[in-house]
């Protein structure tokens, strides 16, 4: 395999993005928008030439699929610790190879007629490229320090795209949220990595994820809270893949971040970011496996099944369009924690991560759809809100179709995409504990149920009053929705536990039969009861909402969360600590300043003038920092 | 002892004789021409700051009162790139404002005298010349952070700094008497055999330390810091936060991992509380801070309470992580200065408000400014992200993870922050947009140095590997 060619795929948006970001003034915006989806093009091209190679022409090997690593020492930290930088490349990175290429060509695309006539388009475009690349370069990371570095690149980049690009204040204050929610999730990642690095002494995948290696077993002999300290570390690690997949309670950024432009949000909230954190726990699969019997496994995969409830019940009562979507993307999201969580490790015990992986697959290109429809719908009339949609479907066939197959396939029904990766997730799940399994059923139902919600509130009923009449997108966007049903549709067939398993072998998967059917009908159950509650305009919907009256208005404000956050930052950080903290500065430090100015001016006069009391303040405070630091170090450190 | 022995101390005395050339000059040059000065002052440092890269022996001189080695005297270097690139981004303002008033060679004279006094405290081998040093390198910067005599609010600055500076003289040299009187010697390396944790050693110790800390501003030495930033010139203040802490820093590792080594257990402790306490006060004063001189005051403080997650690591290590944040903490500062620094000779204006919408009109200032502020903040791929992550993994790598986490707190409080004002710059219109300027020659070389600092010295490593070989010399 030739590594080269692997290379260029992230160097090539690298240099976009350099180009585009360096001469910005001089480029004319079509042509930025060439070069930018002419430049993934060929990355995308690559993409598909590595997988075809590792995949088919190389193959297995002694019956698993090698992981290639090709490196370079980076920096030597310590004599012990040596940091490398590099690209590997197995199963799952090949295939979030294919997942980022595809959806960020779409949007690509797509994008060159959404935001024509933008005055920002080619910085746009530039930082596009620089979001493509860092996910890129995350998901060829060797290393734990290398995937880090990225993994704050791509939080970066992110923010770039919303926050620096647009000038709406609700999404700036949006970005900054992500960012830095995002980056106190990193916090645990961050220790995480400290941890298993001093444990350890390496941050090398592979090694790391070596499960014959005795060394892992010693390597978590030492603990701490009855717990090993590399248990500690993977759970810390999950804290920060919970943070950017927006599990439940670091969820509170995703919906938020719907303010973006909604290519955007296809892009990084639907399809790569926000799998991330899945991508991560699966990279250190062998790790959660083996280190005290999946302690950290049984964390993530509760995680996982409670966001998945959580965000399905919220989804039901938002009237936004992107914000229902954005619930249902950390829904979907906790499904694939979910499934990791319940995986084995050989054989088809792997059947969960398989499944996760093959549902993040399927989900990035439905997820990725109905948000370009959802894009394409506002852009026609200009509102987020139910309440301004409803019979569209004659005005945009294109867009109505597309969404119908999406949805479709998020509900899960055969033979579409989503049916096949939902239906292995639940088997998985079902094996390993009823219980989880009733809660993905119940998703799954729910799911049904919010998706056609939406579908049938934007396409059926009455038609609002629209200002000018709406009519289907350009097709520079409908080219990407029709693509893109397409791979919602063929996507499930891929065999995907022929190439992708935790120990690299892969296995044959069958047909549950009974426990496909009850999937199916949950699905269908959800899509009718949402038929009769919403494809007709009736008073049903409002009738129940009313029945159950408190509960509804409670999932309505999702549970009150962010008030609570609010209250934290706002109310404890900022008023009693900030603020107290200002006003000491203001008061006193300042006041001293102001007292000692007036004092001073006269200093040529006065020199009294310079002995005022409130530069005592600040003897007094160095001498009492020292006299307290010695007594202390005296009586209690000094045995 | 042969004179060649002297090349020891090359780099003092170059720095010694170019004082005396600019004295010679200040003579020499007439009236009308003396902005000369200005460029003289700089090629001579600058060709100072070349030299100064070439190897140098490594021994002692005077009994053991000087001594230098190979990590000593990348401390000078360091410092040298540090005051090189604030000549160039304050040559403009001392062309404009300071000539003019016949005041032009004083402030090299006083700047380079201060940094003679940084030099011998690092190459110090006893506490005589160490004190010295520690004088030498503050009564300078009183006079200048009162150096725009015009003003009511920089000479306040001014008289601060000397009444706060000569109490944390006092209070160190009432330290160093203890050891002395504990151990008998006021050389480190006597010192360092004899010494033990007796109540006598600690109180020194810690009075030593505060004297220290007033000039690395630790919480609770720091009240000086934001008034005096405040009022002074702001290549001074820049200066302050800049060359005087980072050679302070040096110093106190120095001292804390060589003369004070014995007592490493208790210094350990001490250096957790204050970093703790350093870097929620200065956080929690940055977040509400209007002005721009204020805030990086405030900002710089949180910084030093980074550092000491370095010093907490006590050998090769915790050296190497240091040495490399100050390097990197060197040029990101000076990027926030020097933009700081244009603006206000430009329009006078220092408030965050002002610089709402910074973007539209002077689009590369703002993106200096913002790159500066996102590797003081540490993010990737810029340096000050790899900086406080190698600090973070020394201060882990001894079992510190409640500092780490705490740090790591800290670091989110500051993205706050750092962001707010990246979002005036960027995302604000501003009412009264401060209008388009171009800067002069000097500024934009300084400013570009410090750019390409902070995007390469995170990713080029052999920089890191450089020190970290180095590091091995305080054991």
């Amino acid at each position: 395999m030739n590594l080269n060619l692997i290379i260029l795929i992230p160097l090539i948006p690298l240099v976009v993005f350099l180009v585009l970001g360096l001469f910005y003034k001089k480029i004319k915006p079509a042509i930025s928008g060439y070069i930018g989806v002419f430049g993934l093009l060929i990355s995308s091209s690559l993409a598909f030439y590595a997988a075809y190679t590792y995949f088919i022409v190389i193959g297995k090997t002694e019956g698993v699929y090698q992981t290639i690593v090709e490196k370079t020492v980076w920096m030597n930290f310590t004599d012990s610790l040596r940091i490398d930088m590099g690209i590997l490349i197995d199963p799952i990175a090949i295939m979030m190879l294919i997942v980022v290429s595809v959806i960020s060509l779409m949007v690509h695309i797509y994008s060159r007629g959404y935001m024509k006539g933008d005055p920002g388009y080619t910085k746009y475009f530039a930082f596009l490229s620089l979001f493509t690349f860092s996910m890129y370069g995350l998901v060829l990371a060797t290393n734990l320090f290398q995937i880090y570095i990225f993994w704050e690149l791509v939080g970066v980049s992110s923010y770039l795209l919303i926050g620096y690009y647009y000038t709406k204040e609700s999404a700036v204050a949006a970005a900054k949220k992500a960012f830095i929610v995002t980056r106190f999730a990193d916090l645990g990642f961050l220790i995480g990595i400290l941890i298993i690095g001093y444990y350890t002494g390496t941050y090398d995948f592979e090694t790391l994820n070596n499960p014959e290696g005795t060394s892992i077993l010693n390597w978590a002999s030492t603990s701490f809270m009855g717990l090993s300290a590399l248990t500690w570390a993977l759970i810390l690690v999950f804290i920060g893949g919970a943070g950017k997949s927006a599990m439940f309670p670091l969820h509170i950024w995703l919906p938020d971040a719907m303010e973006g432009p909604t290519p955007v949000s296809a892009l990084i909230h639907a399809a790569t970011m926000v799998v991330a954190g899945v991508y991560l726990v699966a990279r250190l699969f062998p790790m959660y496996y083996f280190i005290e019997d999946g302690f950290a496994l049984n964390i993530v995969a509760f995680v996982g099944a409670f966001t998945a409830l959580f965000a399905a019940v919220i989804a039901i009562t938002q009237t936004d369009i992107k914000r229902v979507l954005a619930f249902s993307t950390m829904s979907q999201l906790g499904y694939m924690m979910l499934a990791l969580g319940v995986s084995g490790y050989e054989g088809h015990e792997g059947l969960g991560f398989m499944s996760s992986m093959f549902h993040l697959f399927t989900h990035a290109m439905f997820k990725a759809l109905l948000f370009l429809c959802a894009g394409s719908v506002i852009h026609a009339i200009h509102s987020n809100f139910l309440k301004d949609m409803g019979g569209l479907r004659k005005h945009m066939p294109i867009t109505n179709i597309t969404f119908l197959i999406a949805a479709l396939a998020i509900a899960g029904v055969p033979p579409l995409a989503g049916f096949w990766s939902k239906d292995e997730i639940l088997v998985a799940a079902f094996e390993h504990s009823l219980f989880l399994y009733v809660i993905g059923l119940f998703v799954a139902g729910l799911t049904a149920f919010y998706i056609f919600r939406i579908y049938f509130g934007i396409f059926w009923g009455k038609e609002s009053n629209y200002k000018d009449k709406p009519h289907e997108s350009p097709g520079s966007m409908t080219a990407p929705l029709l693509i893109l049903a397409f791979l919602s549709i063929v996507g499930g067939f891929i065999p995907f536990s022929e190439f992708i398993s935790p120990d690299k072998a892969g296995f044959e998967t069958h047909m549950n039969y009974p426990l496909a059917a009850i999937a199916v009908f949950a699905g269908l159950l959800g899509i009718g009861l949402s038929w009769i509650f919403y494809k007709k305009e009736n008073e049903l919907a409002d009738k129940f909402a009313s029945r159950f009256g408190a509960f509804y208005t409670w999932a309505y404000h999702k549970f009150y969360f962010d008030e609570l956050y609010l209250f934290v930052t706002k109310k404890i950080l900022f008023n009693v600590f900030a603020r107290t903290a200002a006003i000491f500065d203001k008061k006193y430090v300042d006041g001293t300043m102001v007292g000692i100015g007036n004092q001073t001016v006269n200093t040529s006069e006065k020199i009294k003038g310079m002995q005022s009391g409130k530069v005592q303040d600040y003897a007094l405070a160095f001498i009492a920092g020292a006299v307290v630091l010695a007594i202390i170090c005296i009586y209690l450190w000094l045995n | 002892m042969n004179f060649s022995s002297f090349l020891l101390m090359r780099q003092e005395i170059a720095l010694l004789v170019i004082i005396l050339l600019l004295v010679i000059a200040e003579i020499f040059i007439p009236k009308e021409k003396k902005v000369s000065i200005v460029h003289l002052a700089l090629f001579l440092f600058g060709m100072h700051a070349i030299v100064g890269f070439f190897e140098i022996d490594e021994s002692s001189l005077f009994g053991g009162m000087f001594r230098t080695n190979h990590l000593i005297h990348f401390f000078k270097n360091v410092l040298n790139i540090g005051v090189l690139i604030l000549l160039l981004q304050s040559a403009d303002w001392v062309q404009e404002k300071i000539v003019n008033q016949n005041k032009g060679s004083e402030f090299f004279i006083l700047l380079f005298s201060s940094l003679l006094g940084i030099y011998f405290m690092i190459s110090a081998g006893d506490f005589l010349m160490f004190y010295l040093g520690l004088e030498l390198s503050t009564l300078p910067l009183a006079a200048l952070a009162a150096y725009e005599t015009m003003k009511r609010i920089s000479s306040e600055s001014g008289i601060k700094l000397i009444l706060s500076s000569a109490l944390a003289s006092g209070v160190s040299l009432f330290g160093i008497s203890m050891l002395y009187a504990s151990t008998g010697s006021i050389y480190f390396s006597e010192i360092v055999q004899v010494l033990s944790s007796t109540n006598l050693t600690l109180l020194g110790m810690v009075l030593l330390f505060a004297g220290i800390s007033f000039k690395i501003s630790l919480v609770p030495f720091h009240f000086w810091t934001a008034d005096v930033y405040e009022g002074a010139p702001i290549s001074i203040a820049s200066y302050l936060s800049v060359i005087s802490k980072g050679g302070a820093v040096f110093i106190l590792m120095i001292l804390l991992f060589t003369v004070l080594r014995p007592l490493v257990d208790i210094w350990e402790n001490v250096i957790y509380v204050i970093a703790v306490a350093t870097m929620f006060i200065g956080n929690l004063f940055a977040l509400r801070q209007q002005n721009m001189k204020r805030f990086l005051a405030f900002s710089s403080i949180a910084q030093a309470g980074f550092i000491l997650l370095g010093l907490i690591e006590g050998s090769k290590l915790g050296t190497a992580t240091v040495v490399y944040f100050v390097l990197i903490y060197i040029f990101s500062n000076l990027a926030a200065f020097g933009v700081v620094q244009a603006i206000s000779l430009q329009t006078g204006k220092e408030r965050i408000k002002d610089y709402e919408g910074l973007y539209r009109t002077n689009p590369n200032l703002s993106l200096v400014l913002m790159l500066a502020l996102f590797s003081l903040a540490g993010i990737p791929p810029v340096a000050g992200f790899f900086g406080k992550f190698f600090l973070f993994t020394a201060a882990a790598s001894k079992g510190f993870y409640l500092l780490v986490f705490l740090a790591v707190v800290n670091v989110t409080i500051s993205l706050y922050y750092y962001l707010l004002v990246v979002r005036a710059m960027f995302l604000r219109k501003g009412e009264n947009p401060i209008p388009f300027f171009r800067n002069k020659i000097y500024m934009r070389i300084g400013l570009v140095i410090t750019v390409l600092g902070i995007l390469l010295l995170g990713i080029y490593s052999p920089i890191y590997d450089y020190i970290y070989d180095l590091s091995s010399a305080l054991k």
